[in-house]
């Protein structure tokens, strides 16, 4: 427990551990809401606050949970975090609640959040276990963000949908039609379009850090935590 | 096996510590925020049937003006329909009832259907759906003006034996690619409207149902 880089939480978690994308956990949700932006980012969001809270909570609780009730204690921890942010979002981001519905309490399902307690919140101090938190939930949300575009563009031709629902009535000037009486594009609409796409962007992330000539010691940490999550 | 017992209960009660706190923090969230989603909930309600039935026509509490009605005849696959009543100065405007279409493509289609006194379709709107995205979500008003065209709409117009899509010989039109899902909305709407014909009086004389409603969707 040495002193942490919060840069390295940040690269960590955005590109070279990206969840999403690197290390493939959560993605039940991020292929099943990523038809519209609007949705990855709400999704995105709900999931980086309960990644923040469970991390601190977790980080708080560490010196006083024993390894034998740590699992079942983390659960209750997600849990509870996770209620009370649908509660808030069934009370003031309504229809963003209804459109998203059961992936909000699915959330406690995601293990990369229960990873991420495990793997980093219970061995460091709260503050950088939140920033962790916040990391992970960031490169969470660009994955959902870059699929949920990459669907509607090619699906809708549009961009920014439904923003109403999540900015209210101020959010209707974002939306954008990119192309004009398109005719849709089912495919990327359907759940196939959903795999197919998360495919292409694994591909361009690993093609872009393979053009990185920088030698790197060895990216074993991301095949662990995949080991020890499966 | 060498564990000692009072380490065990250490542990459980570090457990129910953690339950307790969750369970402390859970009820002060909700204490906070029960009205304002019961207002939400309301709202969306009210929105609903807004589109079936404009409120301008009506005077009543619509959303307290409520019953239950099953009738396996009219209403296959065991569903409970929710009916509202709409009055003005007391005297009967319209019902708007909120059933299912259960032969779709891809499971129910949730239907919310106004009838008005003299058995005219005020409105059909779909409040939710698993139909095909493309194909059978032309159902929705927002994908194409398909289900506006009952509004107007009454037993004997068009005539019984055309309440079916254009395929099947019928007056309304199906949606390129997709005939399921409209045959199965028309036939649902037409069974409503023969629910409603046959026990128009019934409907708004029983008394309303207290409680809360069993869902919005």
């Amino acid at each position: 427990m040495s002193s942490v880089s919060y840069r390295k939480i940040f690269r960590d978690g955005v590109w070279q551990q990206n969840t999403g994308l690197v290390v493939l956990l959560g993605l039940c949700p991020l292929l099943a809401v990523t038809g519209t932006v609007v949705n990855a980012i709400g999704l995105g969001l709900a999931t980086t606050l309960t990644l923040v809270f469970s991390n601190l909570a977790v980080s708080l609780s560490r010196g006083l949970l024993r390894p034998e009730i740590r699992i079942p204690a983390y659960v209750l921890i997600i849990a509870s975090v996770v209620t009370v942010i649908q509660l808030l979002m069934q009370a003031w981001l309504h229809d963003l609640y209804r459109v998203l519905g059961i992936f909000i309490p699915l959330i406690v399902t995601n293990c990369a959040i229960i990873g991420r307690a495990e793997a980093f919140a219970s061995r460091h101090a709260p503050l950088p276990a939140a920033v962790d938190g916040l990391a992970t939930g960031l490169g969470f949300c660009i994955a959902l963000i870059a699929l949920g575009a990459l669907r509607e563009i090619l699906g809708h031709g549009t961009l920014f949908s439904q923003a109403h629902l999540m900015f209210g009535e101020l959010g209707r000037v974002l939306q954008l039609t990119l192309v004009p009486e398109y005719r849709g594009f089912l495919l990327a609409i359907l759940p196939p379009g959903a795999f197919i796409g998360l495919g292409l962007l694994v591909a361009a992330r690993q093609w872009l850090d393979s053009r990185k000539p920088r030698p790197r010691p060895a990216a074993a940490p991301a095949e662990a935590q995949r080991e020890a999550a499966a | 096996m060498t564990e000692r017992p009072d380490r065990i209960w250490r542990s459980a009660l570090l457990l129910a510590v953690v339950a307790v706190i969750g369970t402390a923090t859970l009820s002060g969230v909700h204490e906070l925020t029960a009205e304002r989603i019961a207002e939400q909930e309301r709202r969306v309600v009210l929105e609903q049937l807004e589109q079936v039935l404009p409120a301008a026509r009506y005077d009543n509490a619509l959303l307290t003006d409520r019953i239950t009605v099953t009738d396996t005849a009219y209403f296959p696959g065991g569903q409970t329909v929710t009916v509202y009543r709409a009055r003005r100065a007391g005297e009967p405007v319209a019902l708007i009832l909120r059933h299912r279409a259960v032969n779709g493509y891809n499971g129910d289609i949730r239907l919310l259907t106004g009838v008005d006194v003299d058995g005219r379709i005020t409105g059909v709107r779909v409040t939710g759906h698993g139909e095909t995205p493309g194909l059978g979500d032309g159902i929705e008003v927002g994908k194409s003006d398909w289900i506006l065209g009952f509004t107007g709409r009454a037993l004997g117009d068009p005539p019984e034996d055309r309440w079916a899509v254009r395929r099947d010989g019928g007056a309304f039109d199906q949606l390129t690619g997709a005939t399921i899902t409209p045959r199965a909305v028309v036939g649902a709407v037409h069974a409503a409207l023969r629910y409603v014909e046959r026990n128009r009086a019934r409907l708004f004389t029983r008394p309303a149902e207290t409680g809360a409603e069993s869902s919005t969707r």
